[in-house]
């Protein structure tokens, strides 16, 4: 179980707030198409803060500046991975920045059983720290 | 020895290095028709001239000084490629609002270039030395004052830049898309390291995802360095592992040697920290040091502008803010405070937009209104995160982040850990705030006007961020900025 007040993953950029509506969803899709950016969804059952690459649902959407198509994508893989963490990507290609620009979860699993912390003694009073992945059950 | 003293330049050379005293205009460091070479260094200078001196031959001296004169003829000069080597004045204007009518002093706005050979490589220290050597106790001005610079493409291309770069440091947090949230230990002094590894841990728990030393946390007899470093990582991986996200406190490695903070630096390596800290009272060169050592190292470098308002906050004399920002771009720090606009220190908004698009942008036009005299274009070296520090709370949010945009870390100390709740719920109510008002921003709300409305919505499920707005909602420190545009939007450059 998370610890933290929120018991929940806080990654991206709306995990404080209560869970996005499908109208606050397209809301963000539609800044990110105004900025020029390529939307991108994203699925994992490994949320490790270290885990760069979630699985793509696709490659980013560079051609569809159609909100509702994304959405619609972004519904599919929920449908898909109803257990997964879900998240939407917007990707900016200009110079400077070529990076991500948003990222924000749009789905979790019933159960986030979160992570622990592992310490391994080592010289002196130094600790080498792993976080580790719970598992439902442990 | 008799000299033309009042006339222009003495273009006959045995007449020029004749033994004796020219006047600076004279010898060359005034030449209003110049155009200065895009690999020129240009720097602009606010000059109060002593009385009787013209602004002109005030310029000149300026450009001497602060070039190859000294206080007389040199034959040697002539061993040398000098007209080079010599700075020159090419522009003065009359700053608004100063001189006759007024109640401030005739003040100066003096244009000087420098050639690039002037410079070493890859050197601030080499730079300034030159630029803010002598020339400010120079007895010609009776205050001096350094307002911006031109770096040319030529000599940025020799610095290193930041040693990691909002780009890169957004990509090894995975925070994307939103202001990052900090806050300074408090009290800053006096807590034992196991007392203040809690404070850290309670935060980052709560929401931050930094923490911070404060500036003259070093290593005192209350706390040790090693025993800071090892509860704070502790307090990091800790909260990391609560939350399920990348957290981070600046480890301050400032002290009283280079041999010194080379080994806390490797320390808080070898503890697995992702950031560490110095405070720019270590000197231009133990910065780009550090800086070298951060890009080699994974790190992420966090300056804290301690000492700078000793000399950039008085409008007649020392530098401005701006020119510490390029220097520190160029010398390759990730992270600096440079204003919160509606904090408790000093910082009009115009001004701080200029801090922040010079850390922040790729290319700079010139801009009077924020105090920008050049067009600037960065050479492709990385951004620097301005830091927003002093007396914000979560009440600000929506002015916060409509003037200091979303790559920003935005420091609540005291509302964080002064909060009614506790810490962690302090820094619930700064996170719950935050990513409020980003969403009405991207949802296209008027959030700026909204921002109080917006706020009372989230607090109606958040009861932290309540408790924290009935708590500050009203705090705000309206002083006059003793540094602001000497421009306003209508007025041309040479108005």
């Amino acid at each position: 179980m998370m610890t933290n007040p929120q018991q929940r993953i806080t990654q991206g950029q709306f995990s404080f707030l209560p869970p996005l509506t499908d109208a606050q969803i397209t809301a963000q899709i539609e800044f990110a198409l105004r900025q020029g950016w390529a939307v991108s969804v994203e699925y994992t059952d490994d949320p490790h803060p270290r885990n760069t690459y979630w699985e793509m649902y696709g490659n980013p959407m560079f051609d569809l500046k159609d909100p509702a198509g994304i959405l619609m994508e972004i519904n599919a893989c929920r449908r898909t991975f109803p257990q997964h963490y879900i998240r939407v990507m917007a990707f900016d290609s200009s110079r400077g920045w070529e990076t991500p620009r948003m990222s924000y979860l749009v789905n979790r699993p019933d159960k986030e059983p979160g992570f622990r912390t592992v310490r391994m003694e080592t010289e002196g009073r130094s600790i080498r720290y792993t976080t580790e992945r719970l598992r439902s059950g442990d | 020895m008799t000299k033309p003293v009042d006339s222009g330049v003495i273009t006959d050379a045995k007449q020029r290095y004749a033994a004796g005293v020219l006047k600076y205009k004279q010898m060359g460091y005034w030449q209003p028709d110049y155009v200065p070479k895009d690999t020129d260094v240009i720097a602009l200078f606010r000059i109060t001239p002593q009385e009787g001196v013209d602004a002109d031959e005030a310029a000149a001296a300026v450009a001497g000084e602060s070039s190859t004169a000294t206080w007389t003829v040199v034959w040697t000069d002539r061993l040398t490629d000098c007209e080079l080597y010599r700075a020159k004045a090419y522009r003065v204007d009359q700053v608004p609002n100063t001189g006759a009518g007024t109640s401030t002093p005739a003040q100066y706005f003096a244009w000087i270039a420098y050639d690039l050979d002037l410079f070493e490589e890859g050197s601030i220290a080499n730079l300034t030395a030159s630029i803010i050597g002598n020339v400010f106790g120079f007895k010609a001005v009776k205050a001096l004052r350094l307002e911006d610079m031109r770096i040319p493409v030529a000599y940025l291309k020799t610095f290193q830049g930041p040693a990691t770069g909002i780009v890169v440091e957004r990509e090894r947090l995975d925070k994307f898309g939103r202001p990052l949230l900090g806050a300074t230990t408090k009290p800053k002094l006096g807590l034992s390291g196991r007392n203040y590894g809690r404070v850290v841990y309670e935060a980052l728990k709560g929401g931050l995802d930094f923490v911070k030393d404060d500036e003259n946390i070093n290593s005192q007899p209350f706390m040790g360095w090693r025993d800071r470093f090892l509860y704070c990582v502790e307090a990091v991986n800790k909260a990391a592992a609560a939350t399920g996200e990348v957290k981070g406190h600046y480890l301050n490695v400032t002290s009283g040697t280079m041999e010194d903070m080379y080994e806390r630096a490797e320390f808080a390596r070898s503890l697995g920290s992702c950031i560490i800290m110095i405070d720019l009272v270590i000197g231009y060169t133990a910065i780009q040091s550090m800086a070298k050592w951060a890009r080699k190292n994974d790190m992420i470098l966090h300056l804290h502008r301690a000492g700078n308002s000793t000399y950039s906050r008085q409008k007649n004399h020392g530098m401005n803010f701006r020119v510490i920002c390029k220097w520190m771009r160029m010398a390759g720090v990730d992270h600096i405070h440079a204003g919160t606009v509606v904090g408790k220190l000093e910082g009009d908004p115009l001004m701080i937009k200029g801090f922040y698009d010079t850390l922040r942008e790729t290319h700079t036009d010139m801009s009077l209104e924020h105090g920008l005299f050049f067009d600037q274009d960065w050479a492709s070296l990385r951004r620097v995160m301005p830091v927003a520090s002093g007396g914000i709370h979560a009440g600000q949010m929506h002015q916060l982040i409509h003037y200091l945009g979303e790559d920003v870390v935005l420091q609540f100390g005291g509302g964080t850990i002064g909060h009614p709740q506790g810490i962690q719920a302090g820094a619930t109510a700064n996170r719950v705030a935050l990513e409020a008002m980003i969403m009405a921003r991207n949802e296209g709300r008027d959030y700026l006007n909204e921002g109080p409305q917006i706020l009372q919505e989230a607090a109606r499920w958040c009861s932290p961020l309540k408790a924290a707005i009935d708590t500050w909602g009203d705090i705000s420190f309206n002083y006059e900025s003793t540094d602001t545009a000497d421009f306003v939007p209508t007025a041309t450059a040479s108005a």
